[in-house]
């Protein structure tokens, strides 16, 4: 019913097709007082939904304001302006129980499997725990069970064995498998994962991804998967929003961001990610080679306008709203014609 | 210019030794770095990647043994090849930092936090150069020029910097006594794509300015077919794989090489099947016999438990320096092999 749901200036997500409507980010705001009166805006104004079914891929590098964000949804950092809901109400989190009541709907999953399990407890504690909290008194067998189910959920059979060991005789894979089973206890609907393979190593990153994949789309979660690897974006999301300086500067589905990106801070991460089919060819040219150093973010206008090669004036002055590119896509950018004029360019030089 | 390799390792072996029995970190690898070459050494964390390069210049301590092997470097400014691992504490003394110098992986944890940044690069060289204040203070500012950092931020300490210019004062200081090789120990791991890329670049052109040989440590496979000349794929202690980038990339033979090609989702062109590789590597107090990655092959057979592990030459392949560690699996001579999996992308 709500599938179709258009977000403020009718722009439609493609995540809206995966299913209904759980989660509402509207204007949220988030300002970091440091010392004498300078102030940090972490997140500007941003707006998203999240729905059941669907990945939502929150892209940016480190510094961007993405862990914010999430931080805000979790409820974990107050907000400076702007409203969450979740299933269409507004979400306030004023008291303890309020915010265990959301806790219950809305999970999160961690960067660092090594550090956000506790070493002195064994997985059984680390999922007991949870369960009882939120789903409600349970007797000794129905907890063994419950912890079983979990564990069998992402995939980490024997399940009665591997209850029964500490973190530490973990690998990295195996760790953040119990941080998601950890999650899922709670049974909720939004699951917020931070970052949750950057830590991994490659070859065990696709088969978590795919492990995560398989649970949204069986327990049909609204998942926000953030990331600095817009690569594995492309693959996993459905929707794919671009940070920069707390702003999302692009947004739309995941394919079309990555292949013709629109806004030129994505055009500069795409162009930056390692394409073995291109070989060493931005690379060994210097590509941009002044593009990351020094820079600072703008104060007024464009925040990436110290870096973009399309800044004039009219960036260093004024913010640009989002621009729709088409229903599904909007870039903030004052000169959309002249960047993608550019990429087309560029696009016909390599193929010489 | 000498034409032998300036470093030459060979059958070095490396354990550690826990109260539960040796953990063969690095078994008999062997590995030649040209001058001026970029070679690339992948692998998943354990796999003794690091463990290899630290210890063929002996920077290991205690748990860890050198069992085996040696370690021969020749350099412009050295007459004649030296053993690493037979030399004297004042040889290598020597030998560090002027002939072989280290990026470590983590900037934030390397540098010393109450040192600023000019005291810092000072300190590195007065203790390995002969040089006077003056001298040494025109070096920090001409290092800090060519990593592209303003003079401005000589006196910043290390929590005022970003980590790529942490990254880059790392490579400074590696870079102060003009080595030989330098060897990169995941340098851009913790940054971002687009600050890795503009310190790659660097690194590049630095290379390319000051002719020294990179050994660059790394799990990231898809970054070294960009940057690499040749590629060395480890896995449990053990070199897989050696061969040119392109080799490493078009004709892979090993299936862990192929397996780690298919695990990362790549940005450019169509969109492949991923496979990844399922599995974890093996425990190495208790390596199984054979080959240790029998377990997670999609090609095992009940003769991979016998064979001695040993590279030999890509059949196929027209250079002979291309090798594998896997007898029974050739590039494209398989179903699953590379070519078919290249094609089967576009579906």
């Amino acid at each position: 019913m709500t599938s179709a749901a258009a977000e403020p200036g009718g722009f439609l997500s493609a995540a809206s097709r995966r299913g209904p409507l759980a989660m509402e980010a509207n204007s949220l705001s988030k300002e970091f007082r440091v010392g004498r009166g300078q102030v940090v805006h972490a997140a500007r104004d941003v707006s998203f939904n999240l729905y059941r079914g669907a990945v939502v891929a929150l892209v940016g590098e480190s510094g961007s304001g993405k862990s914010t964000v999430a931080k805000m949804l979790a409820g974990q950092e107050r907000l400076t302006a702007g409203t969450i809901r979740l299933d269409g109400q507004p979400v306030e989190l004023t008291s303890l129980r309020a915010f265990r009541r959301y806790k219950g709907s809305v999970q999160m999953v961690f960067q660092d499997p090594f550090a956000s399990l506790n070493p002195v407890h064994t997985v059984r504690h680390h999922l007991e725990r949870p369960i009882r909290l939120h789903q409600g008194r349970k007797s000794k067998a129905e907890l063994r069970a419950g912890v079983n189910a979990l564990l069998e959920q992402v995939r980490l059979i024997p399940a009665e064995q591997f209850a029964e060991k500490y973190p530490h005789e973990l690998s990295g894979g195996q760790r953040q498998r119990v941080s998601f089973a950890r999650a899922l206890a709670a049974q909720p609907s939004v699951l917020l994962a931070d970052e949750p393979v950057s830590m991994l190593d490659v070859s065990i990153r696709l088969e978590m991804l795919s492990l995560l994949d398989d649970l949204r789309n069986r327990l049909h979660l609204a998942l926000l998967y953030i990331t600095h690897d817009i690569a594995s974006a492309r693959y996993f999301a459905d929707e794919v929003l671009v940070m920069y300086a707390g702003e999302i500067v692009e947004r739309g589905p995941a394919e079309q961001v990555t292949q013709q990106p629109a806004h030129p801070y994505t055009q500069l991460l795409v162009a930056s990610a390692p394409d073995p089919d291109n070989l060493g060819s931005t690379l060994r040219s210097g590509f941009q080679a002044s593009a990351g150093r020094g820079v600072a973010v703008a104060e007024q206008g464009c925040p990436f306008s110290p870096r973009c090669p399309f800044a004039d004036d009219q960036c260093r002055a004024e913010d640009p709203a989002p621009q729709p590119v088409s229903a599904d896509r909007a870039a903030s950018c004052w000169h959309l014609d002249a960047a993608a004029a550019a990429a087309v360019a560029t696009a016909g030089e390599s193929e010489v | 210019m000498n034409a032998g390799p300036v470093l030459d390792i060979r059958d070095l072996s490396v354990a550690y030794r826990t109260p539960g029995g040796d953990v063969k970190a690095v078994s008999n690898v062997s590995l030649a770095l040209q001058p001026g070459e970029i070679v690339g050494l992948v692998g998943e964390s354990g796999s003794g990647k690091s463990t290899l390069a630290y210890g063929a210049c002996r920077l290991l301590r205690a748990p860890a043994v050198i069992t085996g092997g040696s370690v021969r470097y020749q350099g412009r400014r050295t007459s004649g090849s030296a053993d690493v691992l037979q030399m004297g504490q004042e040889d290598l003394r020597k030998l560090r930092w002027r002939e072989i110098a280290i990026v470590f992986q983590s900037a934030m944890n390397a540098l010393n936090p109450v040192l600023n940044v000019r005291d810092q690069i000072l300190d590195g060289i007065h203790a390995h150069l002969r040089i006077s204040r003056a001298e040494a203070e025109a070096k920090v500012e001409s290092l800090l020029d060519l990593v592209g950092i303003p003079r401005s931020r000589l006196r910043a300490y290390p929590h005022e910097l970003s980590g790529g210019m942490r990254q880059r004062i790392m490579i400074a200081m590696a870079l102060a006594a003009d080595p030989e090789i330098v060897i990169m120990d995941e340098p851009t791991t913790a940054l971002d794509v687009v600050v890795q890329r503009d310190i790659l670049g660097q690194i590049l052109e630095l290379k390319e300015g000051l002719g020294f040989a990179i050994l660059f440590i790394t799990h990231d496979l898809s970054l070294l077919l960009e940057l690499a000349d040749r590629i060395a794929v480890m896995y449990a202690g053990q070199l897989m794989e050696l061969g040119t980038s392109a080799e490493i990339q078009h004709e892979p033979a090993h299936p862990y090489t192929t397996g780690l090609l298919n695990s990362f989702p790549s940005l450019h062109g169509p969109r492949r099947e991923l496979a990844g590789i399922p599995g974890t590597p093996p425990d190495l107090r208790r390596p199984p016999p054979g080959c240790p990655f029998l377990p997670r092959c999609s090609f095992g057979t009940d003769a991979c438990k016998q064979i001695d592990m040993q590279l030999a030459h890509v059949e196929t392949s027209p250079d002979l320096d291309h090798v594998t560690a896997c007898p029974f699996v050739l590039p494209g001579g398989q179903p699953a092999g590379p070519t078919a999996l290249r094609e089967g992308s576009t579906a």
